[in-house]
C-alpha cells in the first residue's frame, strides 16, 4: 500500500506501509515506541532511542507552523506536468516534521516562515491507482 | 608520523566530449606523477573517487586502474556523493597511518555529461530522502533553497548576498585555466537569471561537469622533497541526517561544524590562522553557511562576510580563488581532490594570478548532498 503515497513512489515496501491506509482514510499518523514512548513523524518502525521494534501509530492533528519552503521551477522526472509547485516543511504541533505541497489556500505573497498552517490529507482524483499526498493549507481549511 | 601530499595534477573541467572517464583520469595522473617526480613503482595502492550512477561503465575503479597501468596494485572506490573525493583522501590517509601502505594515489574522476537529459532529471528527483520527501518532487536546488529561506528569515541574509558569492567565484574562475567558466559576471546579470527553486536562480547553482584531479599522498619517511611537501595535518569527518525533517535547523550543516572542529583540534590550528580555503559552493547559500560552520565568522554573519569582501584575496580568508564549484565546474567525484590540489598549489606559492599572498595554512570543506557527509581537511606548509 505504501506505493499509494506520493505522486511518484520510490519505495513501495516498508514496515510502516499502513501509514498510507490511514492517510486514505484522512488520518495523518506518526509512530510511538511501545517500549520507551519515543514519538515521531514521519513514522518509523524501529525506535532510534531504545532499538525496540514494537510501535503503534499515533495520530497527529496536522496543525503546525511553516518551517521553510521553496517554489520549484525546474521539476524532476514524474513532476513535469505540475509546472511550478511549492514544497513546504511544517513543524508539527505534536512534534516531528512533514514535507508536502503548499495548497491553494496560501498565496505565495502570503507565505511567512512561522505562520500557522494545517496539513490536509489528499487523494489524486485523476490518477489510477490510488495516489495520496497532503497539502499545507491555511488553518481551518479541509 | 606526518602524512604529506608530494604531488598534484588537475585536468581541465568542463563538457569533455573528447574523453572517457579513464582518459580524464590519465590527464590528471600524468601531471601528478610529474609533479611528485616519482615513477609508478613508488605507488602502493590507489583510491578512486567517483559517483557510480553517472557512468555507463560499472565499477569504474577497475577501468581507471587498468588505464593508469597500475595493475596489480590494489584499488577501491569511495562514494559519498559530492564528497567522494575527500573521502578518498581520508581513506588514503588512513591506509598510510595504519602502516599498510606508504604511498597512495588518490584519483577523483567523473564524467557527468554522457547522460541524457531525461536520465539527469530522473537522478535529480532522487537526491533527497526518497520515502518521505522525493515523493513530492524535491530537487537538489530546492533543498538548498529551503536552507536559504531559513537563513534569510533568521539573519536577514539577502538575495544579493547570495549572488555576491557567484560574482566572486566567477571573478576568480576567470583566472583559472582549468575552470569550466572563465568569464566574470555582474550582479545585474546574475539577478536576471531564471529561477530554479526560489529563492535560487541559475547563477546560484554550480554546473555538472566532466573532469579529474589526482594527488599522491606519502608517509613522512617517503617524502622525497621536503621543500615542496604540503602536510595533511587534520582530517575531520562527520555525518548528518539524510532527511531535512530530522535536522535541528536548516541554517548550517552540523556535520561540517563537527568535521571542522575535529580537523582544527587534530592539526592544532584555529579558524583565524587559515589563510586560504576551498569550500563546497554547490549553491551560493552553501558558501555563506560554510563561512559560519568553519568559524570564519559567527553564525548569521555569512551574508555580511561576502558583502564586505572578506573572502576575497586581501580579505581574511581567500575562499574558492580557483573559481569554486560555481565557476570551475563540479564533476562530483573529482571535486574533493580538485580542492586539495588547489590548496597544495596555493601553499607552495604556485597559484600565479590567483595566489593568496603568504598562505601557509589552508583548508578544504567538501560536502556530500546537503551535509549528510562532510569532510574538512587542514593542510600546512612548514
Ligand atoms: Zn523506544
Amino acid at each position: 500500500m505504501f506505493s499509494w503515497f506520493g505522486k511518484v513512489s520510490f519505495v513501495p515496501y516498508t514496515k510502516v506501509s499502513d501509514f498510507a491506509v490511514h492517510l486514505r482514510e484522512g488520518r495523518l499518523m506518526g509512530s510511538e515506541c511501545s517500549k520507551c514512548g519515543f514519538a515521531t513523524f514521519p513514522p518509523r518502525a524501529d525506535c532510534p532511542e531504545c532499538r525496540s521494534a514494537d510501535f503503534t501509530y499515533r495520530q497527529v492533528s496536522g496543525r503546525g507552523t511553516l518551517f521553510t519552503w521553496s517554489r520549484i521551477d525546474a521539476a524532476p522526472t514524474g513532476f513535469e506536468d505540475l509546472g511550478t509547485y511549492t514544497v513546504a516543511v511544517v513543524d508539527l504541533e505534536e512534534g516531528g516534521r512533514l514535507l508536502g505541497w503548499l495548497g491553494d489556500s496560501i498565496a505565495e505573497s502570503d507565505i511567512q516562515i512561522g505562520m500557522s498552517v494545517q496539513v490536509v490529507p489528499r487523494i489524486f482524483e485523476e490518477i489510477e491507482p490510488i495516489k495520496l499526498y497532503y497539502t499545507v493549507e491555511a488553518p481551518a481549511v479541509d | 608520523m606526518r602524512i604529506g601530499v608530494i604531488g598534484v595534477g588537475h585536468g581541465r573541467f568542463g563538457r569533455r566530449s573528447d574523453a572517457t572517464v579513464q582518459e580524464l583520469a590519465f590527464e590528471a595522473y600524468r601531471l601528478a606523477l610529474e609533479d611528485a617526480a616519482i615513477e609508478p613503482d613508488a605507488i602502493d595502492a590507489s583510491v578512486v573517487a567517483a559517483v557510480p550512477e553517472y557512468h555507463k561503465q560499472r565499477s569504474v575503479a577497475g577501468v581507471v586502474q587498468e588505464y593508469l597501468n597500475l595493475n596489480p596494485r590494489p584499488t577501491w572506490l569511495t562514494e559519498v556523493a559530492c564528497a567522494s573525493g575527500s573521502a578518498a583522501i581520508r581513506t588514503a590517509w588512513m591506509a598510510i597511518a595504519s602502516g599498510l601502505h606508504e604511498v597512495v594515489l588518490v584519483v577523483g574522476c567523473q564524467k557527468m555529461t554522457e547522460l541524457e537529459t531525461a536520465e539527469i532529471l530522473a537522478l535529480m528527483g532522487r537526491v533527497g530522502e526518497v520515502q518521505w520527501e522525493s515523493v513530492f518532487g524535491t530537487t537538489f536546488p530546492s533543498y538548498y533553497a529551503m536552507f536559504a529561506n531559513r537563513h534569510m528569515h533568521l539573519y536577514g541574509t539577502t538575495r544579493d548576498n547570495l549572488l555576491e558569492v557567484a560574482v566572486k567565484n566567477h571573478h576568480y574562475g576567470a583566472l583559472n585555466p582549468k575552470a569550466m567558466f572563465r568569464k566574470e559576471i555582474t550582479l545585474d546579470k546574475a539577478r536576471a537569471s531564471d529561477s530554479v527553486a526560489s529563492p535560487l536562480c541559475v547563477y546560484d547553482c554550480c554546473a555538472n561537469a566532466d573532469g579529474a584531479a589526482c594527488l599522491v599522498l606519502a608517509a613522512e619517511h617517503r617524502v622525497n622533497n621536503r621543500d615542496r611537501v604540503v602536510w595533511l595535518d587534520g582530517v575531520g569527518a562527520a555525518s548528518s541526517s539524510m532527511s531535512v525533517l530530522r535536522r535541528p535547523d536548516l541554517v548550517g550543516l552540523p556535520s561540517a561544524e563537527e568535521a571542522a572542529a575535529q580537523a582544527y583540534r587534530q592539526a592544532r590550528v584555529t579558524a583565524a590562522e587559515v589563510r586560504v580555503a576551498e569550500v563546497h559552493d554547490c549553491f551560493t547559500i552553501a558558501e555563506i553557511m560554510a563561512y559560519e560552520d568553519l568559524g570564519f565568522c559567527a553564525k548569521g554573519q555569512g551574508g555580511a562576510y561576502i558583502n564586505e569582501r572578506r573572502s576575497y584575496i586581501g580579505g581574511e580568508v581567500a575562499v574558492n580563488v580557483d573559481g569554486g564549484l560555481k565557476a570551475k565546474g563540479h564533476p562530483i567525484g573529482a571535486t574533493g581532490v580538485s580542492m586539495a590540489t588547489e590548496i597544495v598549489t596555493q601553499l607552495r606559492g604556485d597559484a600565479g594570478e590567483r595566489q593568496a599572498p603568504g598562505a601557509d595554512i589552508g583548508l578544504t570543506h567538501n560536502v556530500g548532498g546537503i551535509g549528510q557527509y562532510s569532510f574538512v581537511h587542514l593542510f600546512r606548509r612548514d
